[in-house]
């Protein structure tokens, strides 16, 4: 037979919703709005911490190796003697990682893990004429380190390359020294054997997303940090970029387990933020549910009422000899469709808000706060869940029509 | 018609309880016996009370029976469940009641055309040309495309007979079927039965009030308390078989 998957249910359960007409638009513009609302926050969300966690992490790496704090050896007490002591800890002077150049291939062979950068890192002084400036010194190999914070990305001015006495600058701190690209600084470092200085060009400026780094990077080649920070030939630290952020901790975990290192995830560095993130993915999910349940409720209630105004024509199709599982399906079809048509006109709604939040809702300088969009797939999914729930329903409405005593319902 | 043939419908000894084992418990049919051969046009009649809808509903398979014996087409009923029945009432049997007849959200033809949705999933263009011819049949060609609410309760009825009658089941069950139409539409409607039946060969069951149309039946089975305390054929009023087989000529005619 031709078109005929549910062909009787279906002709009937689009009569049915046709006839209450204002009842079943009600309805579907609640759905809508529920989906709306749904879908425009689930992007909201998902775009805001997508922002946040570009900004945090474009400017760290993912997964941090460092040696191990140097603590004060204790001696145990004698035997059968009470020792008091009191311990002064160590002062964490800079170390390098044994053997770093040996780790960073077995580093890059893990599963998971993207990239690998050795890093010198220390502190110092820039100067130019009268201002000094306290930096962090970042000594970094440039293709790999690009890999791990984007570098490239990043550059506001000039173009990001290193040679020897060429150095890459944060931009608030260019200003504060009041230098620009190819203007010469001067550095100075506390290195084992007393004050090191060394003069700079400056070959490009970079916006790392975090005013405090921008105020005070100053990046270098490896070799140069080396003996600035007065460590030749090492590294103080291996960043890792991960192909998924969130394994970082049991990857990290992993590390501290195979090597004797200390290992950092993102997320041991920024607890604040992943605790924030975490309360806010369950405050989205907590909205989207309470959402989708006044959405149950709501075609349910008007489902319930449609049984109790249908119920002589349901009499007269069970007499006619309609099947109780017709009539069913009848009602599923009904939320079915009612969740479909609802969430269509939902999704659409959604884009709206998403375009006027994103057309009208300005940050200070200009363009938009972030970019929020709308994932095809994701409201594709909202759509499905949605339409999912109208039947979900209709199981009970529908059950309810399917078990009328037909010879009562024509008696009405 | 063959009376030697398996009848239609034999009940034996059909008893209905309502309420059972609660103190307002109540039987309402208390034994009713009596057969019905294809192609019969039978009346039933019996005072308010007496378990006539009750025992429509038993005959529609629309209630089940408390005891005794119900062969619809040579098998036993009693005992089948919901969906056995609602497949057996949907091949043997059509309805046609008093009030609500039609389903309004659906045009005259689609309400014709719907036991063969129903059924098949689809309305093949054979099984709308066949809703067509007895649309056609009852005078309302016309009124295919209009709603039940622009119909008057004649033209409903007369729909409604079309319906019925539509996938040619051996047996419509008519409860009051005139009982809601004045006595113009009432004859009209009647004699529409009673030309579907010459037509078609189709057993007629109705309960009526109507001394006068149950005058005009083959057979009149009268129901008393529960049990059946008549059942007799009869000679239809003289003067009224010619025009009552008489083909509908008149379809704008109503209430």
């Amino acid at each position: 037979m031709m078109a005929g998957w549910l062909g009787f249910e279906r002709r009937v359960a689009l009569r049915f919703l046709r006839e209450g007409r204002m009842q079943s638009l009600l309805i579907i513009v609640g759905v809508a709005a529920g989906v709306a609302v749904v879908a425009y926050i689930s992007a909201l969300i998902s775009g805001l911490q997508t922002n946040t966690l570009d900004k945090t992490l474009g400017a760290q790496a993912h997964v941090t190796l460092s040696p191990l704090d140097e603590v004060v050896a204790v001696s145990p007490a004698a035997p059968g003697s009470t020792a008091l002591q009191q311990i002064q800890p160590r002062a964490q002077r800079p170390r390098a990682i044994a053997n770093w150049s040996a780790l960073v291939p077995l580093l890059e062979a893990l599963p998971g893990v993207a990239a690998v950068s050795p890093m010198v890192a220390g502190a110092g002084l820039a100067q130019r004429g009268e201002a000094s400036k306290s930096i962090a010194l970042v000594g970094v190999e440039l293709e790999r380190y690009d890999r791990i914070v984007h570098l490239r990305r990043k550059v506001v001015a000039g173009s990001a390359r290193l040679g020897p006495g060429e150095g890459i600058l944060g931009r608030e701190l260019a200003t504060d020294l009041g230098v620009r690209v190819g203007d010469r600084i001067s550095l100075i470092t506390s290195g084992n054997a007393g004050n090191v200085t060394d003069a700079l060009r400056i070959t490009a400026l970079v916006d790392l997303g975090v005013r405090e780094l921008n105020r005070r990077t100053v990046i270098v080649l490896l070799r140069a940090a080396q003996s600035l920070v007065g460590l030749p030939g090492g590294a103080t630290n291996l960043d890792l970029a991960l192909d998924d952020v969130w394994l970082a901790p049991q990857i990290a975990a992993d590390l501290a387990r195979r090597w004797p290192y200390k290992v950092e995830s993102w997320q041991d560095t920024n607890a604040a933020l992943v605790s924030a993130l975490n309360a806010q993915s369950v405050s989205t999910s907590l909205i989207r549910a309470v959402v989708l349940v006044v959405v149950v409720l709501g075609i349910a209630s008007v489902l319930v009422v449609s049984v109790v105004q249908k119920r002589r024509e349901i009499g007269i199709l069970r007499a006619m000899g309609c099947t109780r599982g017709q009539v069913q399906r009848i009602f599923l079809l009904q939320g079915a469709i009612v969740g479909a048509l609802g969430s269509a006109l939902g999704v659409l709604l959604a884009v709206a808000l998403i375009w006027a939040f994103t057309t009208f809702v300005k940050g200070s300088d200009g363009p938009p706060l972030f970019q929020i969009t709308l994932a095809p797939m994701l409201a594709l999914r909202i759509a499905a869940i949605a339409t999912v729930c109208g039947v979900l329903a209709a199981v009970a409405p529908a059950r309810r029509a399917a078990a009328l005593d037909p010879a009562q319902a024509i008696r009405i | 018609m063959d009376t030697h043939a398996t009848p239609l419908l034999q009940m034996t000894d059909v008893r209905k309880r309502y309420n059972i084992g609660m103190p307002n418990e109540a039987e309402v049919l208390r034994g009713v016996s009596f057969s019905l051969q294809p192609g019969e046009f039978v009346a039933l009649i019996g005072p308010s009370g007496s378990g006539k809808s009750t025992l429509l509903n038993v005959i529609g398979l629309l209630e089940p029976l408390t005891a005794g014996s119900y062969r619809l087409q040579g098998t036993e009923v009693a005992g089948l469940d919901d969906a056995a029945l609602t497949l057996r009432r949907r091949s043997a049997l059509g309805f046609v009641f008093q009030f609500h007849h039609l389903l309004p959200a659906f045009t005259a033809l689609e309400n014709v055309t719907l036991p063969a949705l129903m059924r098949d999933g689809a309305v093949s263009p054979a099984r709308r040309a066949q809703a067509l011819a007895m649309l056609q049949a009852v005078g309302l060609e016309a009124a295919a495309a209009k709603r039940p609410g622009e119909l008057s309760g004649g033209m409903q009825q007369r729909v409604a007979i079309a319906r019925a009658l539509v996938l040619q089941p051996p047996l419509v069950l008519a409860d009051e079927p005139t009982g809601n139409l004045d006595r113009a539409s009432s004859d009209e409607v009647f004699k529409l039965m009673r030309h579907m039946h010459a037509e078609l060969n189709t057993a007629f069951l109705i309960v009526t009030h109507d001394p006068r149309l149950a005058a005009r039946c083959d057979r009149v089975i009268a129901l008393v308390d529960g049990l059946v305390e008549r059942d007799q054929p009869q000679t239809p009023v003289p003067g009224h078989m010619a025009a009552d087989n008489a083909p509908v000529t008149n379809p704008t005619s109503a209430s």
